[in-house]
């Protein structure tokens, strides 16, 4: 009996958290998939039936191989086990396939890979501190950690109901953050390469990687007032990261730049033919920008200052991945985009490098450049918010201040990912899972910081608020009036708008905090 | 303000599990001629809504009582007509007589769902929560773990969610009813719990105890004085909620006895299904008559009441009570859910109540039993192991049938051989748990808590 009460984890509660919202995705296997289910399929075919050499070239379904190579051995890897489901789905010519035992398999796999992220967590709560404000489980900053990366909304619905396979991506990019953490810096060097190498969105935030680990790992010690000490220089480090860097890309691109395929997977990785923003805007910059571009035509053709015939028929708002022409203010090209964004990360690299504080500091310059290039990028789509949502989390449960930007951040983030569920029989799921993980996040969080000042302001509160009246009419109100026809974009737009004000305000309180923040003087040797 | 706030997150839990389940296929999709449950219940919607109630039960030639017809009290009827007016709203193709017969589609799916998922939430679900708010004697933690626990019990999710039911409402009533006698609210909760027999005559079951119970009450108070007025109060109340609900029916003694007779088919045999009772296990030798399934919700509902006081026998209890509907639940392809739902219900059961930790005697309230056993067999200390190896004798057995069921192909000349043994596996078990019951009422009986909620 002793056994099988061991067996059965009593009392280990973060096993419970775990094997819980195992079984909840489980349960969310019959859910809508979007395209992405047949990309992953056509990929499991592609990596399966053809030769390497093949990989990046194959295009008989329009959902080609655009991940780096790592990704396209994962795939690989998976197909031998998916054969064993059904051999059908190997066929490249097999488009669209979709039998229960594939859905089966996909719904299965992107679980099971889960593990990686479970096993993230669980280092990541092993280094956050935190202080205990009381005896309770259920208020220690460990717990609260915990629901919040396990049981994120966003990742539940993208991965598990979308379908895609962020989880264990995102345990790689959590695990390197807590090897940092642990000061085992060649690691989660070495884990992030191997990250990049599986899917290049972290590109994002490598300039945090590389000015972090130059600055706090190749110079071992700092002087006296925390600025850098030039002679604790270490070659040996810089070496042996370069060696960990170039060795990773070596072994994916490798075949590849044998075959004299570097510039056909560049092309794939790289799209830029596409649109500054996709069929629904990401809530960025951008957004507001498109926005503000379209009021100031519709007054302006009021106004007769603008002749009618000289604005392009399709809008950005028709749904279409195309490139179009802003009507009033200067249209955007894909550099002008790399230069903002450029702009925007600079004063927090600067403050990793000027004042660095550690690991905290790496942590949220990480957060401000996967949030900044989240505001100014080329063609973001949504999902890419959960880039700074899930490491917020682990400063969420430090400092107060930080506290309330990551749910002013998630809980808007998170509501902008709605219009990817647009099916009737997700709508209770989808909102269910939002009330349950706002509600948990903002109470639980309220009640770790109750000694401090409030979380949110009159006007946060308000803001927030008003996500419930807009999710009622977009969704209930405005399918049953007659703009429905006529406007098929004015709730998208609506959302799109809505959160980019919170999500810009986040970013824009938490480069503050980092901003002011007075620099720790230590002289640590590292 | 924390304990609404976690009392939230678990009736939200609850729904998304709820919800998800629905998901999946109901009873008799897409098997014409006869289809299922889901079936029958649209079908009552259909005659409820075009027919005038005097034909409701009768025989007719737009109303083949054949085809599923009306075997519910009125409640059942006046809920159907409800759900049938939101349906003539939304597509009055799903309600059309004769025409809408075997009606399926993705929007009428969603639409059947909702119309459970709102009586749940609007009936059941405020039952529980309540209910868990008033237990005494325990913490907060404990009182909401219980809710999630009981919320997250498989059979009555898989059974309404799955397979298509409304059991929820008559057992959401039934819990009104007892939380109002246990509040001293004795007219209200009679008043519940005759809503609860109107709505599902399988709660008269639960009927005789209810009433034991408060004519107990009755007597306490004295036959003279308080006790004979709350009698007569209570008698009218019963008698007025009857008369409300059968009152269409009460113009002509024709109708009032087809009703019963729809109700109370006793020339029908004894299993509708196969069934894990005693009749079942026997049939295999004497051949008995037919009694209904799914009977086993309202021996459910008692026991998730005691899940705090008895927690490892109670989940044990719920466990097998889920188990045996294994084969209607295959029969449905609603394997998946099962496995999950019980799953997740074990491990709630687990990590909020520790149950492997209460299996001592006192834990199990058998210590008064095994005091009286050790007065003629001193050497009797073993209680406590015996039943932890029985429990996982138990759960071996039902993992390896449900394995075999799934997996296996059973031989020609037994087609039903799992399903005949599941319900044998099951009716052991459910004697065994007779028996214990049997024996903490008979030995605690001083203690009255105990028997109001076991009852």
């Amino acid at each position: 009996m002793a056994a099988l009460t061991i067996a059965a984890g009593t009392g280990n509660w973060f096993s419970a958290l775990a094997l819980g919202v195992t079984l909840l995705k489980c349960l969310l296997i019959p859910t809508y998939y979007s395209t992405d289910f047949e990309v992953h399929r056509n990929w499991l075919a592609i990596t399966h039936s053809l030769p390497i050499s093949q990989w990046y070239y194959e295009a008989t379904s329009e959902w080609t191989l655009d991940y780096p190579p790592f990704f396209a051995w994962f795939e690989y890897i998976l197909s031998h086990v998916a054969k064993y489901f059904d051999q059908e789905m190997l066929n490249v010519h097999n488009l669209n396939y979709s039998s229960s035992r594939t859905l089966l398999f996909q719904r299965f796999s992107v679980i099971f890979t889960d593990i990686l992220f479970v096993y993230a967590v669980h280092e990541c709560c092993k280094c956050i501190g935190g202080k205990k404000v009381g005896k309770e489980l259920t208020e220690k900053p460990k717990f609260i950690l915990s629901v919040l990366l396990l049981w994120n909304f966003g990742l539940l619905i993208v991965d598990h109901i979308h379908f895609q396979y962020n989880g264990f991506l995102f345990g790689l990019m959590l695990l390197s953050i807590a090897r940092l953490f642990q000061k085992r810096h060649m690691e989660g060097a070495f884990l992030f390469a191997v990250l990049l190498h599986f899917k290049h969105i972290y590109l994002y935030v490598a300039p945090a990687y590389g000015v972090y680990l130059l600055r706090s790992y190749c110079f071992t010690a700092n002087k006296s007032d925390g600025s850098i000490r030039w002679n604790s220089f270490s070659f040996v480090r810089v070496i042996s990261l370069g060696l960990v860097v170039f060795l990773v890309s070596a072994l994916s691109l490798g075949p590849f730049l044998a075959l004299n395929q570097l510039p056909q997977v560049f092309s794939r990785l790289f799209p830029f033919k596409r649109g500054l923003c996709h069929a629904y805007w990401a809530p960025n910059f951008w957004a507001l920008y498109n926005a503000l571009d379209k009021v100031l035509s519709v007054i302006g053709l009021k106004l007769k200052f603008l002749d009618p015939n000289k604005i392009p028929k399709a809008s950005m708002t028709s749904g279409l991945v195309q490139q179009f022409q802003h009507t009033v203010l200067p249209s955007v090209t894909p550099l002008a985009t790399l230069i903002c964004t450029l702009i925007a990360i600079l004063p927090s690299i600067f403050c990793l490098w000027f004042k660095p504080q550690g690991p905290r500091g790496f942590l949220r310059c990480l957060i401000l450049c996967a949030l900044s290039s989240f505001m100014f990028g080329w063609h973001v789509h949504e999902k890419a918010i959960l880039l700074a949502i899930l490491p917020m989390s682990l400063l969420s449960v430090g400092k107060a201040g930080d506290a309330s930007v990551f749910l002013i951040l998630t809980t808007t983030g998170h509501y902008s990912l709605f219009p990817l569920l647009f099916t009737a029989p997700e709508l209770p799921i989808k909102i269910l899972l939002m009330l349950l993980f706002t509600i948990y996040s903002i109470s639980s969080l309220k009640t770790l910081f109750r000694k401090e000042k409030p979380l949110f302001n009159w006007m946060e509160t308000f803001y927030l608020l008003g996500l419930g009246p807009l999710e009622v009419c977009c969704e209930f109100v405005f399918p049953l009036t007659s703009w429905k026809l006529k406007y098929p974009f004015i709730p998208l737009l609506l959302t799109s708008v809505y959160c980019a004000v919170g999500i810009t305000y986040a970013w824009f309180k938490l480069y503050v905090s980092v901003l002011i923040d007075p620099p720790v003087v230590k002289t640590k040797k590292q | 303000m924390e304990k609404w706030y976690l009392m939230t997150i678990v009736v939200l839990i609850g729904l998304t599990v709820r919800w998800t389940v629905s998901l999946n296929s109901y009873s008799g999709a897409g098997k014409p001629p006869m289809f299922g449950d889901y079936e029958a219940q649209r079908h009552w919607q259909e005659i409820t809504f075009n027919l005038p109630v005097k034909q409701w039960y009768f025989n007719s030639s737009d109303n083949n009582l054949q085809y599923w017809g009306l075997d519910y009290p009125p409640l059942t009827a006046y809920h159907s007509l409800l759900c049938a007016y939101v349906a003539k709203f939304i597509n009055a193709d799903w309600i059309a007589l004769h025409t809408s017969r075997g009606y399926e589609s993705q929007a009428h799916k969603l639409f059947m769902r909702s119309t459970v998922l709102i009586a749940d939430l609007l009936i059941y679900i405020p039952a529980v929560v309540l209910y868990c708010c008033c237990l005494k004697e325990i913490s907060t933690k404990k009182k909401i773990a219980n809710v999630l626990c009981i919320l997250l019990y498989p059979g009555l999710i898989l059974i309404d969610y799955g397979h298509f039911q409304y059991n929820s409402v008559s057992l959401g009533f039934a819990l009104w009813g007892v939380l109002g006698v246990s509040c001293d609210w004795d007219l209200l909760g009679s008043l519940a719990f005759c809503l609860a027999i109107n709505y599902k005559q399988m709660e008269l079951y639960h009927s005789l105890p209810f009433f034991c119970f408060l004519l107990g009450k009755c007597f306490k108070k004295g036959l003279k004085g308080k006790g004979f007025v709350l009698l007569v109060k209570l008698a009218c109340t019963v008698v007025a909620s009857f008369i409300l609900c059968w009152l269409p029916f009460f113009t002509e003694r024709e109708q009032t006895l087809q009703v019963l007779r729809r109700l109370f088919p006793v020339d029908r045999g004894l299993f509708e299904d196969k069934v894990a009772n005693i009749w079942c296990s026997f049939n295999v030798l004497l051949k008995i008559k037919d009694i209904l399934p799914r009977h086993i919700q309202l021996i459910m509902r008692p026991v998730c009441l005691v899940l705090s006081d008895i927690p490892f026998m109670s989940t044990w209890f719920l466990l097998v009570s889920t188990f045996s509907m294994l084969p209607l639940l295959l029969k449905d392809e609603l394997l998946m859910p099962s496995v999950v739902t019980t799953m997740a219900f074990f491990i709630a059961c687990v990590t909020f109540f520790s149950i492997f930790e209460k299996t001592s005697e006192e834990e199990l309230q058998l210590k008064s039993f095994s005091i009286s056993v050790r007065k003629y067999l001193p050497c009797f200390t073993f209680l406590s192991r015996i039943i932890q190896y029985l429990f996982l004798i138990s759960v071996i057995t039902m993992v390896l049938l449900t394995l075999m069921t799934v997996t296996l192909d059973p031989p020609q000349k037994l087609p039903d051989l799992f399903s005949v043994l599941v319900c044998f596996v099951s009716c052991l078990n459910f004697l065994f748990f007779l028996v214990y019951f049997n024996i903490i009422i008979m030995w605690d009986s001083q203690n009255g808590r105990n028997q109001k909620k076991i009852s």
